[in-house]
């Protein structure tokens, strides 16, 4: 009934060409993520560097951590490493040995390294983008901490800074990610944490359980986009993803703020997201407009993401939004209610409830 | 030495958690017992599913397993886990696979989770692996996703009384290659499962869905270290017990028919209740018994929907009354609820009328909470 499919025009068709060519030329992008040292990250991807050896294929290793523990060790003596240099002092990845041995896979462990000034990257994971575009594929390490976007939320979990780090936008270009889970009580052991072996505080526990649960929605972000991505490669419009979407739809009513709450509180819940929509309405007077206003500032300030609809009929335009967006639940407010209330039933609310059929509708109260 | 009868605490349980056959859970829980065996674990496999995957079989040479008690049905023989020989073999850990699996009728148990219980409650602890599209409460969301309703369900109460849920990562293209490769399945069964559930667009929900429960399950258990709950009673409690409990600012009812969308309204609530930490429970109205003229399958219905409910931990009553609107708001007041879920009003049609009286009623009585309308998560409402 609804339209699935878009006709898709040449000059739509030609930039898919053109990137679909860019792409087969460019190397692949693996990253393990992990939470904290020690959840055996390394090991992971060092492992599918050995299997995909025995497989045929020519793999080395760019980058290894400076200190490796034993059963990491095992594995890289089954593979070729390309031993970092010495810059200033630093150890940095021989990017130009790399470039002139051209292996068909290339791992890189750590990716969140900084090269010594004057080197031709600042950062190592810029060397990892030359590699690429050289069509050598890589595959990477890193951990939580030093993705940009979470460093805040990371530093205020662990109390630690970090001063290297790699932006999610990087970690977004990669073709696959992989989670490396693991109960906190495995990084504790491994990572020589609590070196004393004898269990680290219930503090340091909780703080690894945090990392956790941050590390396995940033992997289930990068899903959720590389979805989109493979949706709309294939044309297709609406997403039923896994990720819970609520929109609440504002009236100028005092009761907004409220459900603007609730709102942000369930999205919290359920590590949704929030939109808040509002008509465009140029016939509202001066005293709705400011209460709309007031509204829509409590949105701002929760961050939601705020967006204005125009059209003539509201419902129609509620249910356009929520389809393009994926949106899994509907708040809609009593002062609707109470127009739509005083019309006979059959109206708004129950046209409502009837188009949103994929989609849950909440009425809030009073 | 032989001491069957000392009480041992009750056993730990540990999940691993992946998204669909083939990412590796059985492998890694396989290798999580040869660790604890080589740390001098006593440790056996109850049930390993080979499917006659290499990697697999070679991970489980070495590791003790209790023979599989033999069943007919219908003519065929079947295997099971043999709970009662591993109880009497009593090891420190046991590992079992395909934690939803269905036991062929005649067995002791309908469902192998309850064979886990068993252990548990033996003093066993057990290591499992379960598929994300087996949990209870996203059996619609997987529907919707993959067009598959899946049979083999677990309520979400047994995961949650795991101690530890991890998850068992592998990208899509990863478990595609493994696919084609033959590393899954036979050649004939891989064509087959290639066009269903392993439809790359399916299987990047199911990942996403198993991440996000996972940290919900990470969420969960970090909530409950901070503020110990009394005890986290398994049954239902009984019908005399009070439903006000205090310190809760989230309660949720939901409405119990004989509609078959029902099912899905039951599994919604529940999972809101879950995410919200509320307080969930169900309620039926039945008609004043003299006049009570409905049909008996439609008794059935409702009966049978209260059992589903019960199954998955949500208190359940049961009113008489007339004017059920009225007595579902009035209960709801009673109880401060604060938010009532609804099916969905039925498509227009002749008789359709009731059912959309109902959710007019209830929205106009309860001004003072909200009402949830629960979507249809049927796929075919979908533009795919």
């Amino acid at each position: 009934m609804l339209d699935s499919c878009v006709r898709p025009d040449p000059e739509r068709l030609l930039r898919q060409v053109q990137a679909e060519e860019e792409f087969e030329r460019r190397g692949r992008l693996k990253i393990f993520l992990g939470y904290s040292a020690g959840v055996g990250k390394s090991f992971r991807m060092l492992d599918e560097g050995r299997r995909r050896r025995e497989r045929g294929e020519d793999v080395i290793v760019g980058a290894t951590q400076l200190v490796t523990p034993p059963e990491v060790e095992a594995v890289l003596e089954k593979l070729e490493v390309i031993p970092l240099k010495t810059v200033q002092g630093s150890r940095v990845m021989d990017i130009d040995a790399i470039l002139r041995r051209r292996p068909q896979v290339c791992l890189v462990d750590g990716l969140a390294y900084d090269n010594p000034p004057g080197s031709r990257h600042a950062k190592r994971w810029q060397d990892v983008e030359e590699l690429l575009a050289a069509g050598i594929c890589v595959i990477a390490s890193v951990n939580l901490q030093y993705i940009e976007e979470r460093r805040e939320q990371v530093e205020k979990i662990t109390g630690r800074t970090f001063t290297e780090s790699v932006p999610l936008s990087f970690i977004n270009t990669a073709d696959e990610i992989e989670i490396v889970d693991a109960p906190p009580e495995m990084c504790l052991e491994h990572a020589g944490d609590g070196a004393d072996g004898a269990g680290a505080s219930p503090s340091r526990q909780r703080q690894l359980s945090e990392l956790r649960e941050v590390a396995l929605l940033l992997a289930a972000d990068v899903v959720d986009r590389q979805l989109e991505v493979y949706l709309k490669r294939n044309g297709i419009d609406q997403l039923w993803g896994a990720q819970e979407r609520i929109l609440v739809y504002v009236t100028p009513d005092l009761n907004g703020a409220a459900m603007i709450q609730s709102g942000q509180r369930n999205s919290d819940r359920f590590h949704g997201e929030l939109f808040v929509i509002h008509l465009n309405d140029p016939g509202l007077t001066t005293e709705e407009r400011a209460t709309l206003e007031d509204n829509l500032a409590v949105a701002r300030q929760l961050g939601a993401q705020i967006e204005p609809l125009d059209g003539e009929d509201p419902i129609e335009s509620i249910m356009q939004f929520a389809r393009a967006r994926g949106i899994t639940q509907i708040f809609v407010g009593h002062s609707t209610r109470e127009r739509w209330w005083d019309r006979l039933w059959g109206s708004d609310l129950d046209r409502l409830i009837r188009q949103a059929e994929g989609i849950d509708v909440r009425i809030f109260p009073h | 030495m032989d001491e069957p009868t000392s009480p041992r605490p009750r056993g730990k349980l540990k999940v691993y958690l992946g998204y669909a056959a083939g990412v590796g859970k059985t492998y890694r829980m396989l290798d999580e017992g040869q660790q604890l065996k080589r740390d001098g674990v006593d440790v056996v496999v109850g049930y390993f599913e080979p499917h006659g995957r290499k990697d697999t079989i070679i991970k489980a040479q070495g590791l003790e397993t209790v023979p599989r008690r033999k069943l007919e049905y219908r003519g065929a023989t079947f295997e099971e886990m043999d709970s009662e020989a591993v109880l009497r073999r009593r090891p420190q850990v046991c590992l079992v696979d395909e934690f939803a699996h269905t036991n062929v009728p005649g067995s002791e148990r309908a469902k192998r989770w309850q064979d886990v219980q068993v252990l548990l409650e033996g003093g066993i602890d057990v290591v499992t692996t379960v598929n994300v599209q087996h949990l209870e409460s996203l059996n619609d969301q997987v529907w919707r996703a993959s067009g598959i309703r899946v049979r083999e369900t677990i309520p979400d109460w047994v995961i949650k009384q795991a101690d530890e849920v991890v998850m068992f990562d592998l990208p899509p293209e990863a478990l595609l290659n493994r696919l084609r490769r033959g590393a899954v399945y036979a050649p004939e069964r891989a064509g087959q499962a290639l066009q269903n559930f392993f439809k790359e667009s399916t299987l990047v929900v199911l990942r996403e869905l198993a991440l996000r429960q996972t940290a919900h399950e990470v969420d969960m258990r970090q909530v409950v270290e901070e503020a110990p709950e009394p005890s986290p009673s398994a049954q239902p409690a009984s019908p005399a017990a009070p439903l006000v409990r205090e310190g809760q600012p989230d309660r949720i009812l939901i409405y119990i028919t004989a509609d078959p969308l029902t099912a899905v309204l039951i599994r919604r609530g529940k999972r809101v209740a879950d995410y919200l930490q509320a307080d969930c429970f169900a309620l039926a109205v039945r008609p004043d018994s003299e006049l009570d003229t409905a049909p008996p399958a439609e008794r059935e219905a409702i009966d049978k929907h209260l059992n589903f409910a019960r199954s998955l931990h949500i208190e359940t009553r049961v009113l008489q009354g007339d004017r059920a609107a009225e007595v579902l708001v009035e209960f709801a007041r009673l109880h401060e609820v604060t938010q009532i879920f609804l099916a969905r009003p039925p498509k227009r049609s002749g008789l359709s009328l009731l059912g959309r009286d109902l959710v007019q009623q209830v929205v106009r009585l309860a001004r003072d909470m909200q009402v949830t309308i629960v979507a249809d998560r049927h796929p075919d409402r979908v533009a795919r």
